[in-house]
């Protein structure tokens, strides 16, 4: 049975994160260290951080590391059928009443209301992580030693490779990744 | 059939290349798809990816799973929807599988550390790259509205820290209440004429 209450838990987080993986956090931490105990709060800022620290949606990394944890492998995959159900099916209705609807005026009013807001978005996404990069957990400031040169260096470099060579975004990220990993451990 | 076997294939690898190697969330790899699929395949408009993005962000659940499944199911139908989930599933769910086996060793190791760091630079310059090209679009239309909007999202976003779904809604909302007058003008124009 406690496959069935990792999939019932991961289930309502998947259901009720709307609007990304920082959305989700609390949620997850409700479920699995709250009401659950699948996980003390230690580990959960350790899963976070993990989250973090590699690729995939927030809900789906902690989904693994909980079913692994608490039911193997099958647990697993279990939580993130889970964690992902309820998005299916929303999105699926959506995708249909988009495909089929979206020469309608008002339809075509909402969507040119939202492309310019989506961009909106990912510019601020882009700028927390930018911040992030330079600055570091401790926020924008103007002091110029709490800037971090070596990522304005890589950021400026990668954007520059970007814009002129149009080269594929994964190699820049590895390369930035490689490069930068490599000045950070000399220093 | 052996095109719609090369389609499925060419979806399946390419979502899970991207999700390997998405680090920070759906709005890192939605950029990406928008290379892969819009710039690269060609396989949708840029408009189209937007108004898909816009459905997938409102929508509860990992953003990115739901636009693997949108990008899918316009590609490919409902088939081309599991395809894309799987892709976009399977890399987390190894990584964080094989992780989790010695979870403290990685947290800790000061190489993957400093690489993470690095790739941190590497990831805002991708965004900003795209971020640059959907932009300059929108400010290329000379549509005062849009721009308002654009600017407006992103003071609600970043500063104000407003919710996302209450942004979308109301943006959502300007958009239509925009059409309609422009409609309702239109007609008036033809009538005094």
């Amino acid at each position: 049975m406690i496959l069935l209450e990792l999939f019932w838990s991961f289930f309502q987080i998947g259901m009720f994160s709307i609007g990304g993986g920082m959305a989700a956090i609390p949620l997850i931490q409700n479920q699995v260290v709250n009401i659950h105990q699948w996980l003390t709060l230690t580990e959960f800022t350790d899963l976070i951080t993990i989250a973090e620290m590699t690729p995939g949606p927030i809900g789906i990394n902690s989904a693994t590391f909980v079913g692994i944890k608490i039911a193997g492998l099958p647990g697993a995959i279990v939580a993130t059928v889970g964690c992902i159900f309820p998005s299916c099916i929303i999105v699926s209705l959506l995708a249909w009443i988009y495909f089929k609807f979206k020469e309608l005026t008002v339809v075509q009013g909402v969507l040119s209301g939202l492309r310019p807001t989506i961009v909106a978005l990912i510019a601020s996404a882009g700028l927390t992580i930018f911040m992030l990069a330079v600055w570091g957990e401790g926020g924008f400031s103007i002091n110029a030693q709490s800037i971090n040169f070596v990522s304005v260096l890589l950021f400026a470099t990668a954007l520059f490779i970007l814009r002129k060579w149009k080269l594929n975004p994964v190699y820049v990220m590895l390369g930035s990744g490689i490069i930068g990993g490599a000045i950070y451990l000399m220093i | 059939m052996e095109n719609k076997r090369r389609i499925y294939t060419k979806l399946f690898i390419s979502t899970f290349y991207l999700s390997a190697f998405t680090f920070g969330g759906g709005y890192v790899i939605i950029p990406l798809m928008k290379k892969k699929f819009v710039d690269d395949l060609q396989w949708l408009q840029e408009d189209e990816m937007l108004n898909l993005t816009a459905i997938a962000q409102s929508s509860p659940g990992p953003v990115a799973v739901n636009a693997a499944l949108l990008l899918g199911y316009r590609i490919a139908g409902i088939s081309g929807a599991l395809v894309t989930i799987l892709g976009t599933v399977l890399p987390p769910l190894i990584t964080l599988s094989v992780i989790s086996l010695f979870y403290s060793a990685f947290r800790d190791n000061i190489v993957v550390n400093a690489v993470l760091k690095g790739m941190q630079a590497g990831v805002a310059a991708v965004i900003a790259d795209v971020v640059l090209s959907l932009g300059g679009n929108v400010l290329k239309q000379k549509d005062g509205v849009s721009v308002f909007i654009m600017a407006g999202a992103f003071v609600a976003t970043f500063f104000l820290k407003i919710n996302v779904v209450y942004i979308i809604l109301v943006c959502g909302c300007i958009g239509a209440t925009k059409l309609l007058f422009q409609m309702k003008k239109n007609r008036n124009d033809g009538d005094s004429q």
